[in-house]
């Protein structure tokens, strides 16, 4: 498939004398293939909007290079910016203007036809309340209204962040359908989100940054597979032959975590050699259980960023890319 | 095209810009309608009463003179002249020449269109050039401040073609404001010149006279729509053009004019802005500085003179408008979004 969207090594670094320089995109990479539903994910501070800000050419990038829709961006992005949908971080409009009004201007700016503004509405339910200003709206019709805003155009590519913020469980669920829909469409919907288990629901493949860098991509079922760390539980017939059983796998090379009514196993690559394994020793398994990993655990694990007791995680101590969790604001925060 | 037309129907849509315009048009309205009440027509018998009034106020000040002067010989004559209520020579005490006393005092308020047109172009740029900066400034301050900006550019990505057609859709509304209301400005004083006045004498120099201070009072609220809507978009917000203007007449005005007042510099005025937006106005304005008094062959004070005209004053608003639009839209080039 071709792809929509191509990052190779882009760089974007703030700059301050007090706080000194800080890398908000260090050399990343990113490609989302032609009618995809793309997540990206990503800690608070990540650089998830950082380059979703560079690539609709809102922020200046220092280095790297991107391609929307085949054409060199910034450069190209006045020939392009008519096929992209976009919405970054949280809805904002005028607020003293209805929303009819709002994407009124903003397909005239556009040179969108005026019947759009009506297609629009309706399909992110604002059909009804489109007279009323925006001031008056929740946080969940605003970012409706964004979504609508995005698809005024008709677009090829739909970024959309954090598209759920602030929606309610149906809202959730008809966003879920409609990107779904949109995407069986043939449009291209890149979804940055905080919700991992829409994200695991919705989307074909994912990239995960943190600290400015790539850290895994691919098809969602790729990234699970890889980071599965194939673990099995295991209880036997008797509790009493536990502390036997946990010899056994230990000499076979496997890591055991003992509890008190079953063994944790890690390092399993065929659950069927645990039971030959114990079997041979007259050990007999009543129940054998692969656990499955899911987005939100792997995205802990790869970014670092799963809380610990006792501790308070500050928003740079995440992972880098073949490194290890980063103890405060040096490599990479400010200052460093 | 439809960038342009979308942005003069934004601007028109926000409830900021009809309200404003409307006050200022309000405000416009208000002056015209006063000085209407304020004046009358003078006729015959009025400018009769007048003559015969200024007549009367000569005869006592004859009286007044006569009396004093008789004082003054009599408290020489008997020697208590020194308390220097009288001055030496008596005679020195005499009325005031006929003609220094004059009808017009006696008459009421009436507008000579000839005479007083012009000044009142003053007023009238001045509420408009403040309408247009504040305006200006919410205008694209507004849409900075709400993330209105940043959603155009996601549909429009060059920046100063944006910013730019804003100015121009901003300039077009401001000017089809201002442009028919010139011309109302004018109707409303010639109807009270009808009225409440004379329009006699109005020549076709006078005419092009009037039309060109017109001129210059609208390019005034072009120029101070421009600088508002460039500080706006400088800062990103509309209180950056408010609270610049607020420092400048504030800190930079008022404080200046102390300070040079304290230091005794010459022609204090020359260093403020209102004397330039005066004089562009009036093409000419002649500071004068009493503390140099060069006396006359008849031994009055001539004060030394200093002149701004409205060629000076054209290069500061040039100069003005060139820097703050620039820096204006190398900010927009240059700077991150965010």
């Amino acid at each position: 498939m071709p792809a929509v969207l191509e990052i190779e090594g882009l760089r974007k670094t703030y700059k301050s004398r007090r706080r000194g320089t800080r890398n908000a995109l260090d050399g990343f990479d990113m490609r989302v293939d032609a009618g995809q539903v793309h997540g990206f994910l990503g800690p608070n501070g990540s650089g998830k909007t950082t380059t979703l800000r560079t690539l609709l050419g809102l922020i200046r990038p220092d280095g790297g290079r991107m391609v929307l829709l085949g054409h060199e961006v910034p450069d190209a992005l006045p020939a392009v910016a008519g096929q992209v949908g976009a919405i970054v971080e949280s809805p904002q409009f005028f607020p003293h203007f209805t929303a009819r009004d709002t994407l009124s201007l903003l397909a005239g700016a556009g040179e969108v036809p005026a019947t759009r503004v009506d297609e629009v509405l309706e399909l992110v339910g604002l059909r009804d309340r489109s007279g009323e200003r925006v001031k008056t709206y929740s946080l969940g019709m605003k970012q409706r209204l964004a979504v609508a805003s995005a698809l005024l155009k008709n677009p090829k590519l739909l970024i959309l962040d954090e598209p759920a913020n602030g929606l309610d469980p149906g809202g959730i669920r008809e966003m879920r359908t409609l990107m779904r829909n949109l995407a069986e469409s043939g449009m291209t919907v890149v979804l940055s989100s905080h919700i991992l288990g829409e994200i695991q629901l919705i989307c074909d493949s994912v990239t995960i940054i943190s600290l400015g860098r790539r850290v895994a991509f691919g098809p969602v079922d790729e990234v699970l597979a890889q980071h599965s760390s194939g673990a099995v539980r295991i209880r036997l017939e008797a509790v009493s032959d536990l502390p036997v059983a946990t010899d056994v796998l230990t000499q076979a090379g496997i890591r055991v975590t003992g509890h008190p009514d079953h063994l944790m196993l890690a390092g399993v690559d065929k659950p069927a050699s645990v039971t030959r394994l114990l079997a041979e020793k007259n050990l007999y398994v009543s129940e054998l259980a692969p656990i499955a990993v899911d987005l939100e655990s792997v995205f802990l694990e790869l970014t670092a960023t799963a809380p610990v007791p006792g501790q308070h995680r500050q928003v740079d101590e995440s992972m880098k890319v073949g490194g290890t969790a980063q103890p405060g604001p040096a490599g990479g925060g400010w200052g460093a | 095209m439809s960038l342009f037309r979308t942005e003069l129907r934004r601007l028109s849509k926000r409830r900021f810009t009809r309200y404003m315009t409307l006050l200022g048009l309000v405000v416009l309205a208000a002056v015209v309608v006063g000085v209407f009440l304020t004046n009358q027509k003078i006729d015959a018998g009025q400018l009769a009463r007048a003559e015969r009034q200024a007549d009367q106020q000569y005869q006592e000040q004859v009286r007044w003179s006569e009396q004093e002067r008789a004082a003054c010989e009599q408290a020489k004559a008997a020697g208590t002249a020194s308390d220097g209520r009288y001055p030496d020579d008596c005679s020195m005490i005499a009325p005031p020449p006929r003609d220094q006393i004059e009808a017009k005092w006696f008459l009421p308020s009436t507008f000579n269109f000839k005479e007083t047109f012009d000044e009142t172009l003053i007023p009238f740029a001045a509420i408009l050039a403040l309408v247009g900066f504040v305006i200006g400034a919410s205008f694209v301050g507004a849409e900075w401040s709400t993330g209105g900006m940043m959603n155009l550019l996601l549909w429009r990505p060059k920046r100063l073609t944006v910013l730019l057609t804003k100015l121009a859709a901003l300039l077009t509304g401001i000017l089809a404001v201002t442009l028919p209301a010139a011309v109302l400005w004018f109707a409303g004083f010639w109807a009270v010149a009808t009225f409440r006045g004379s329009t006699e004498k109005m020549t076709s120099g006078v005419w092009q006279s009037f039309v060109l201070t017109g001129v210059r009072g609208v390019a005034l609220v072009v120029v101070f729509t421009t600088i508002g809507f460039a500080l706006a978009s400088l800062g990103r917000h509309t209180a950056m053009a408010l609270g610049g203007v607020v420092a400048v007449m504030v800190v930079g005005q008022f404080g200046l004019g102390i300070l040079l007042d304290m230091a005794g510099v010459r022609f204090a005025e020359a260093w403020l802005l209102p004397t330039y937006a005066l004089a562009w106005m009036t093409k000419k304005i002649t500071l004068e500085d009493w503390n140099a008094c060069n006396a006359t062959y008849y031994g009055e004070c001539k004060p030394a003179t200093m002149d701004i005209t409205w060629q000076q004053s054209s290069v500061l608003l040039s100069v003005g408008v060139v820097v703050i639009l620039g820096a204006a839209l190398w900010a927009m080039r240059r700077r991150d979004i965010s």
